[in-house]
């Protein structure tokens, strides 16, 4: 049989009424994992695990699929609402998808990121079936020298695009650096500027500082202005359903978000945030509407939720063709397949085709259901916002609190929620971005991680970070990245004066 | 509004001690990993097999299992129902972080899995036995680049002992770790380092596919259905086992801790468990006892003098 004809059996088995409730199931208990900050996908699939060895093969892994994409997808939704992340990976959403909320444009930016996560599903779950082992090798060839020139490459795009000053979102990213230190060094198995507490030995939780930052910073903010807040929020303006614009400013943004993530996805220590972070850096740098970033702009949502859908399918690229989980969520589907006989490694597709096929087909089955799912939803989630101001968000402090002890339950955890959440809150007032931070706390330590692991396989030598090609190329394009503006702006430093001076209002 | 009310039930059932549970062990890593597969295994086995109705599994991440070893030290003293799962990377863990808590502070029940060390090389690389990648070492330590998981851990600890036993300054390896099997065997893959140094699972599906050459295990003698020699055939004495246990809570008193060892030597000699050991392609390595405590005693004191060796401990 050929590869299309796998395919089909695999969809006709997945398409089946049983197994299209074991879908609808998957992805509403993954949207609503998703939906909560501090349970992720991987805790999920971890509980249901023993309740899925009753299914048949079949039944499971649709429900893994379906877990798997919808807590990709859920995290948007209170990003876009809340200004909560539910996890890592929805981080950036929140920038421009929160602002759109409150111009009353909810009900777009949440079909943008249904829709956008839907097409970049389809076409990353199909590059899984197709193309995994070009990409595979493509991700092999990728050591530490070469993710430490990407890390390079993702910090000088995201620092000049998060705010409007770059100044100020590069203390931002060094605020993040500077807790990202906290912890065991990775190399060395040595504990720094943990102080002797035992809580911090490993390091500060992502998600901890992101909700904190987020929603706790946010909270506050809002309280702190009481009554005479300027920023109303206005549930539906317009249309709850994208405008013909919307659809024309999307459709790109989520095709580079989808060829953004799905290769980064793939790479072993590629992870879902950096392709997030590079979308969102791409569209505002070649919208033609730069203005509107950081003012709710569309594409600033549909090109990183679709980066990180696209991520997810990417991830399974080296866990079906390598045997390589790459993130826990996939360790634990690994454990399940092994549940089943299955080895996933480089002979899975040829001695277990059945199973592959059927794993692809529940993918596309799932990432259909997302849609059914969560497009008729829209409307009945921006009325969230209709929620008067002092409920909602005291709902959004017990969630976060709720997410935060669900994760880790333990006292210091808590404390680490209020301070860096005071510490939000201050840097919302002094007008300093809060995303560059999260992406310090994100990246430095991979960045960090790479560099010395590249030096000491080179045993010291300096040059190999320039002799590989793809870190020569991605070096490169950091540079061009990083001089280019600096060229434009001496050239024309009329109009960049004026637009400065605009920005001062 | 279903969502917010399914999470808000996930929220509770996760936040909420487990009132009911006979049993509720720790598994102090993320979901995912060997400790955390070993848990759920024992929570579904233990159920399945009537050895005990309810049993729940908690995750406490972090720091080469310290943090929930710590954890579980100090909330669980006394309490019967309460189990920890951990191993030989928690005693190398214990040793590098410093940790205040220490194995001696919880009641070590029994060994129950293990696996050995394989060392490996990517398939089209230079080196074709053991005894090659001996020389490689002898002649320029730091040229051979180790990639395998967290510093400080069994593969560390293993690279350091072959470096001893052949005679190398163990200060002088070159060891690269990674965080978590996918990465390290994805940079053995891309030929990123010399040699690459992990439990067998890691590397099997790649050895069978030919993508990677097995060098030795570090087993006492051959094992079977494994086409490589031991360390200890290139005459170099190294025996490494990476194995896992389960402890009880400090301050038990005698019957409780044999009525633990009971259900655990239940658990262990269950056909749902060999079942389970089976597919997971673990080995039954079950001590418990007397002659648990010695080989646990044994091997902490052989770490602390590796680790010292290496570097990792002062």
């Amino acid at each position: 049989m050929t590869t299309f004809d796998f395919l089909l059996q695999g969809m006709l088995v997945a398409a089946q009424p049983m197994n299209l409730f074991y879908a609808l199931i998957g992805v509403t208990l993954g949207t609503a994992v998703g939906v909560l900050p501090g349970i992720g996908p991987a805790l999920t699939v971890a509980l249901l695990l023993p309740v899925t060895y009753r299914l048949d093969p079949g039944g499971s892994l649709i429900m893994f699929a379906g877990i798997y994409y919808g807590g990709m997808y859920g995290g948007s939704t209170t990003s876009i609402l809340l200004n909560t992340p539910g996890e890592s990976a929805s981080i950036v959403t929140a920038l421009e998808g929160n602002k759109m909320a409150r111009k009353g444009r909810g009900g777009p930016a949440l079909a943008t990121a249904a829709i956008g996560s839907f097409v970049a599903g389809l076409i990353a779950t199909l590059g899984l079936a197709f193309i995994a082992p070009f990409v595979v090798k493509l991700a092999l060839v990728f050591g530490p020298r070469e993710y430490f020139a990407l890390m390079v490459l993702a910090f000088v795009t995201v620092s000049s695009a998060f705010g409007d000053s770059t100044l100020r979102g590069l203390t931002s990213l060094f605020i993040g650096f500077a807790l990202a230190i906290i912890g065991i060094d990775q190399l060395t198995g040595q504990a720094r500027m943990s102080f002797g507490i035992p809580d911090l030995l490993d390091g500060i939780e992502v998600t901890t500082l992101a909700v904190a930052m987020f929603a706790i910073g946010e909270s506050l903010y809002i309280a702190a202005q009481g009554d005479q807040g300027p920023d109303k929020i206005e549930a539906v303006k317009g249309s709850v359903w994208m405008t013909g614009q919307d659809w024309a400013r999307s459709w790109k943004a989520w095709l580079r978000g989808t060829a953004i993530g799905f290769p980064i996805g793939a790479m072993p220590a590629g992870g879902a945030e950096i392709g997030t972070f590079l979308s969102y850096a791409t569209e505002k740098r070649l919208s033609k509407h730069p203005e509107e970033f950081g003012h709710g702009a569309i594409e600033g949502v549909a090109g990183p939720e679709a980066a990180n859908n696209a991520s997810a399918a990417g991830t399974l690229v080296p866990l079906l063709t390598l045997g390589l989980p790459t993130t826990a969520t996939a360790a634990i589907m690994l454990a399940g397949f092994q549940q089943y006989g299955l080895q996933p490694g480089p002979l899975l597709f040829a001695t277990n085709p059945q199973l592959v096929w059927g794993l692809i087909a529940s993918l596309l089955i799932a990432n259909f259901m997302l849609l059914v799912l969560n497009l008729p939803l829209v409307g009945l989630w921006v009325k969230l916002l209709t929620i008067p101001k002092p409920w909602l968000y005291a709902g959004i402090l017990l969630f976060a609190t709720l997410g935060t002890i669900g994760a880790n339950p333990s006292v210091f955890e808590l404390g680490m929620l209020l301070a860096f959440g005071v510490l939000g809150y201050g840097m919302r007032i002094f007008g300093y971005p809060i995303a560059p931070v999260v992406v310090g706390l994100i990246l430095g330590p991979l960045a960090e991680q790479q560099l010395r692991r590249a030096l000491a396989i080179s045993q010291g030598d300096v040059t190999v970070l320039f002799t590989s090609p793809v870190a020569a190329v991605l070096l490169a394009v950091a540079a061009a990245a990083l001089i280019v503006p600096l060229i434009l702006r001496a050239r024309g430093r009329g109009q960049v004066l004026s637009q400065l001076a605009a920005n001062e209002d | 509004m279903k969502q917010f009310f399914l999470a808000s039930i996930l929220a509770g059932a996760l936040a909420l001690p487990a009132v009911a549970a006979d049993y509720t062990i720790i598994a102090p890593a993320n979901p995912g990993g060997g400790w955390d597969q070993t848990a759920r295994s024992i929570q579904s086995v233990m159920q399945a097999e009537g050895i005990s109705g309810n049993v729940q599994v908690q995750n406490v991440p972090g720091a080469g299992g310290t943090i929930g070893l710590a954890q579980f030290a100090s909330q669980s003293a006394g309490n019967a129902n309460a189990l920890i799962v951990g191993g030989y990377v928690m005693v190398g863990a214990i040793l590098t972080n410093k940790s205040p808590v220490s194995l001696n502070d919880v009641t070590p029940i029994a060994r129950l899995t293990g696996e050995y060390e394989a060392i490996v090389v990517p398939a089209d690389s230079p080196l074709k036995s053991m005894g090659d990648l001996v020389e490689a070492l002898k002649k320029d330590p730091g040229a051979v680049s180790w990639g395998g998981g967290s510093a400080g851990g069994t593969d560390h600890i293993a690279v350091g002992l072959i470096a001893k036993a052949a005679g190398v300054d163990p200060t002088k390896i070159n060891y690269i770790a990674f965080s978590g099997g996918g990465e390290a065997l994805a940079a053995i893959l891309g030929s990123q380092v010399t040699a690459g140094i992990s439990g067998y699972g890691e590397f099997e599906s790649q050895i069978k596919a030919g993508t990677l050459r097995l060098l030795a295990m570090s087993s006492p003698e051959r094992l079977p259905g494994i086409d490589a020699p031991t360390i200890k055939e290139g005459g170099l004495d190294v025996v490494v086992e990476n194995w896992r246990m389960v402890a009880a809570a400090p301050g038990l008193t005698d019957e409780q801790k044999a009525a633990v060892s009971a259900d655990i030597e239940k658990l262990a000699k269950s056909a749902g468990w060999q079942e389970t050991l089976k597919t997971k392609g673990w080995t039954d390595t079950y001590l418990a006892g007397d002659a648990f405590k010695a080989q646990l005693a044994k091997d902490v004191s052989a770490t602390e003098a590796v680790l010292k060796d290496i570097g990792l401990v002062q």
